[in-house]
């Protein structure tokens, strides 16, 4: 195959960027997209010039960390997968594509499609520990948890953080990372005890950061490449509803932590 | 008003607050359709009413204040979220139009409600609270209501703006009903669907019996 890249150029954070137009040859439908950007960076270095960063990792699918922005789509043309999972066959002979870092004011761009997803860690950290021992294994029933809980706190954990609901939505709105971390644990009896104050920390960040608000457009849900539903989404606006109207003044008291 | 979420709760309890109200308009304009002595005693029961004008017309305007403010607030903040926009976006492949828009079809409703005002509402105050008339009558002695209503519909760019305006209220509706639901949690598997499914069917059917007023009283006066 032979393809035209329109490839979104940034020497770092604080310069300006352009996109810039490169020609490939002889692609193999069955590369994968990551595979065919090596071979053009394989021809960048061989011609003494900058190659295109970009982020990748385990190129199978599940670390998340594949973030281009193809075509005006998250991760390219198809849904549920990531950008090394997608293959040269998705496309034809002779297309242009556009390639672009995510965009968002959160997500600043650190050079050319690399960009700083940072702020999904201070969200997460900020969510703070649950209330569980440590130690020795504890026997699996013991504590026990309804099978539709545990499978739907399990398809809720399925978020690699790879930012493709940000990227893709016309707000910039993490709200389906958010509530898919919020949920996870709210949805298990091991994340009950903080499970109110949670929700304010993490929603709290959120907002600091400077993602968008959400318009239930959906289009983060048809983007993402693990599936998680808007219903997390839902969840995150009863839980944090519930913990605005029972939240009380914090006390000085002495003794645990919080 | 604070967070993003506190946001879309007041949007979405404000919208639904502005559906009941639609659907308490669209029956008693719909009377017009059916008895012009039922729309005369109604309307005038509604304007004389100290508590739907006391009480109920100031929760009214506030909720529709409300409702603009919070989604022109939205609107600014998500638009800073994304300083740098795609030079490629293809939104169509994952949402509705609909939903993307709500801010334009929301100024498109928002423009109507301007004429909508100078039509009815501030004529309405005019005679009622600044020259005191509260009979509801005209200088024939009988009830005005009816008649002007019918009087603004014989004008054809006026029912052609109404209509028009009434789509994008359709447009609005079509997302806002079930989002609404959505922000603010109710979300259920088994609920869910027929949400969706009423808010499709009230999207359609209010806007076009509205329009079916408009067309009916312009077609029968001429």
């Amino acid at each position: 195959m032979n393809l035209t890249l329109k490839v979104w150029r940034q020497k770092n954070a604080k310069s300006e960027g352009k996109l810039v137009t490169y020609q490939v040859s002889d692609i193999s439908p069955d590369m994968s997209f990551l595979e065919m950007f090596d071979v053009l960076n394989e021809q960048l270095i061989s011609k003494g010039e900058d190659p295109i960063a970009f982020d990748h990792d385990c190129r199978e699918g599940i670390c998340g960390m594949c973030s281009m922005f193809i075509n005006g789509r998250a991760h390219g043309p198809l849904t549920g997968v990531t950008t090394c999972q997608l293959h040269m066959r998705s496309f034809k002979d002779g297309d242009t594509i556009v390639v672009e870092p995510w965009r968002a004011k959160a997500f600043p761009v650190i050079k050319d499609l690399v960009v700083d997803r940072s702020a999904f860690d201070r969200i997460i950290a900020k969510g703070g520990f649950i209330s569980v021992n440590t130690g020795s294994a504890r026997d699996a029933n013991n504590i026990p948890i309804p099978k539709q809980n545990a499978d739907e706190a399990f398809e809720a954990a399925a978020c690699i953080g790879c930012g493709a609901c940000v990227a893709t939505c016309k707000n910039s709105s993490a709200m389906l990372f958010v509530s898919a971390k919020i949920s996870q644990l709210a949805l298990l009896p091991q994340g009950q005890p903080e499970r109110y104050q949670r929700v304010l920390n993490m929603v709290e960040q959120m907002d600091k950061e400077g993602f968008g608000n959400c318009s239930n457009t959906g289009a983060c849900e048809v983007e993402c490449p693990k599936g998680i539903s808007l219903e997390n989404i839902a969840r995150m606006n009863r839980d944090f509803l519930k913990a605005s109207l029972i939240q009380k003044p914090k006390k000085e008291t002495g003794g645990g932590a919080m | 008003m604070k967070t993003s979420l506190s946001r879309k709760y007041w949007m979405a309890v404000s919208g639904l607050f502005l559906i009941i109200f639609l659907t308490q308009h669209f029956t008693i304009n719909f009377l017009s359709v059916i008895s012009e002595e039922s729309f005369n005693s109604v309307s005038h029961f509604m304007g004389t009413n100290p508590i739907v004008q006391f009480l109920l017309q100031p929760v009214l305007l506030i909720g529709v204040v409300f409702h603009f403010i919070a989604g022109f607030m939205l609107e600014i903040k998500n638009r800073q979220s994304r300083p740098v926009k795609y030079a490629a976006y293809s939104p169509a492949a994952n949402s509705t139009w609909m939903s993307r828009n709500m801010i334009v079809t929301g100024i498109m409703i928002l423009l109507f409600l301007g004429l909508h005002f100078y039509d009815f509402w501030i004529p309405e105050m005019n005679v009622k609270y600044i020259q005191a008339d509260m009979s509801g009558l005209n200088e024939n002695g009988e009830f005005r209501y009816y008649d002007e209503l019918v009087h603004k519909f014989t004008d054809p760019i006026r029912v052609i703006i109404y209509c028009l305006s009434f789509v994008f209220l359709s447009l609005h509706l079509m997302h806002g009903f079930q989002s609404a639901f959505q922000s603010l949690g109710a979300r259920h598997p088994k609920y869910t669907p027929g949400i969706k499914k009423l808010g499709a069917a009230f999207a359609v059917l209010i806007p076009l019996g509205f329009i079916v007023i408009a067309l009916f009283h312009y077609l029968s006066s001429h």
